[in-house]
Parts: structure tokens; sequence; C-alpha cells
């Protein structure tokens, strides 16, 4: 009877160690920290973006922002204009919204009409203008990762974006791993 | 426990009434570094959100929050520093 139970215990211990291997396992691939793939260029997105980063930063969550394809728009700083670029580069680069002041709305976005009025409102009711959601995101030290590949494509060069103390530049991979160990994941 | 916090003494208070969603919770992570554990910070919002975020946030981050009251055109909520 008491050999049973010792080999009982035994085993338990033997469960417990192999659970406890797991849980650390567990804690360490879900970090309190949220990746975002933001990839709309639409200025309604890119601010519900920069909301979430900052209340997720103000509630001590690790953020880490990868921007690729129209959301690149959103990130170039309109008094930089850098040489060197091809014909169709040079095309992209004038077609598309010069920083994150020119986007335009999903919705209502009337000519240019709507981000003014939004702009407005967004003045009046005291809400952070995209400038200051920058600025905050920042010194909260959220990371701005650009999609390389995507900067390629679309002929931007790394001295057209804003000067961003937590900028750099990577591929996808780099998100699936940030996302892989994020606890939260998000696709914008 | 409306009354307990009229009478309660703030060790600082958080003046957030000109910042909308989320102004105020930045503003509260930021001053909550300015005072020590045990201490009762207090942030005068006048947005209805941050009546849930701040709350929300105690219970992250591990601060007791202690409720909060409204004035005219804004609310003071209070919370004691981890």
């Amino acid at each position: 009877m008491e050999a049973t139970q010792e080999i009982t215990i035994q085993e338990l211990q033997v469960q417990i160690d192999a659970l406890k291997k797991k849980v650390g396992k567990l804690e360490k691939n879900r970090k309190d920290q949220l990746s975002m793939a933001v990839v709309s260029g639409d200025m309604d997105k890119i601010l519900a973006t920069m909301i979430i980063s900052l209340a997720a930063a103000a509630m001590d969550t690790q953020v880490k922002l990868f921007f690729s394809f129209w959301s690149l728009s959103a990130l170039r700083d309109p008094k930089k204009t850098p040489k060197g670029k091809d014909f169709i580069s040079k095309m992209f680069g004038m077609m598309l919204p010069r920083g994150k002041n020119k986007l335009a709305l999903s919705n209502m976005n009337m000519a240019g009409m709507g981000p003014m009025m939004i702009k407005m409102l967004m003045k009046k009711k005291n809400v952070m203008s995209l400038d200051e959601m920058f600025k905050q995101a920042g010194e909260l030290g959220i990371e701005i990762t650009i999609c390389e590949m995507s900067m390629d494509l679309m002929g931007f060069k790394k001295e057209e974006f804003i000067d961003y103390p937590n900028l750099r530049f990577a591929g996808a991979g780099t998100f699936v791993a940030d996302a892989s160990e994020s606890s939260i994941q998000m696709f914008i | 426990m409306a009354t307990d916090l009229k009478s309660l003494k703030s060790n600082l208070v958080v003046d957030a009434r000109g910042t909308a969603c989320p102004g105020p919770l930045l503003a509260a992570k930021k001053a909550i570094g300015e005072i020590e554990s045990g201490e009762i910070m207090e942030i005068l919002s006048a947005d209805e959100g941050t009546k849930n975020d701040i709350p929300r946030w105690c219970e992250k981050v591990g601060h007791e929050y202690l409720g909060f009251f409204d004035e005219d055109s804004f609310s003071r909520l209070f919370l004691i520093k981890e």
C-alpha cells in the first residue's frame, strides 16, 4: 500500500515538472506585447493604429508596429525630398500622400473635405493630432518597423521618412517573429 | 464611498481635462512615477471613457483603484500607487 502511494507521488512530481516546463515556455511565448501589421494608409486607420498603440503603451504593454504598403505614406516627411529616384518612383512619390497630414479617409473623403472636417473636430474635442500622437509614441518607446520590400516596391528612400527614435527597417520575418511572441496581434 | 473620496487628500493631482482618449491614461502613466508607493493620485478627466480605462489600467499594473466622483463638467478619479 505504502509503495504504491510513493510511486503516485513520484509520478505526480514528474507531471508537475513537465507542466512547469510547459508553463515557462508559454510565458516566454506570450509576452505583454502588441504587434500590429499596418497596411492601410487611410487617415482613420492610422489614427486607430496610433490610439490603440498609445493606450497599450500607457498600460505598460510593449508595442511593435510593422508598416507596409500604403501605410508608408504616413511615415513620409514632407520636408524631405530625396534625390536619385527613377521615373516610376518619382511618379509614385507624387501620387501618394506626402506624410500623415495628407492622408485620405476611407469613407467620406469628399476630395479632402472629410479629413479637413475630422481634423477640425479632433481639435475641438481635444483629441491629439497625428503629429502629437507620433511624438508621444516615440517618447513611450513604441517601435516602428518599415517593410523594406514595400519601400523598394513603391520607390521610397530611407531618407524621406520621418525622424523617429525607434525606426528600423526589416522584412516580413521580423513581423512574424515579433507577432509570435506577442499576446496581442492585429492587422490593419 | 463618494463622501469618503471627497474628503480624501491626494498626494498628486493630474489635470487631464484638456485631452480626450487616450490622453488621460497617458497623463496618468507619466505622472505615476512622481509619487511613492502607497501615495494617492487624483486624475481630473473630462473624457467619459477614462472612467472605464483607469480602473482597467490599475487592475493590469497593480495600483489600487479607489473610485471616482463627478463634478460639473469632469470627473475626479482616485487611486493608490502599488
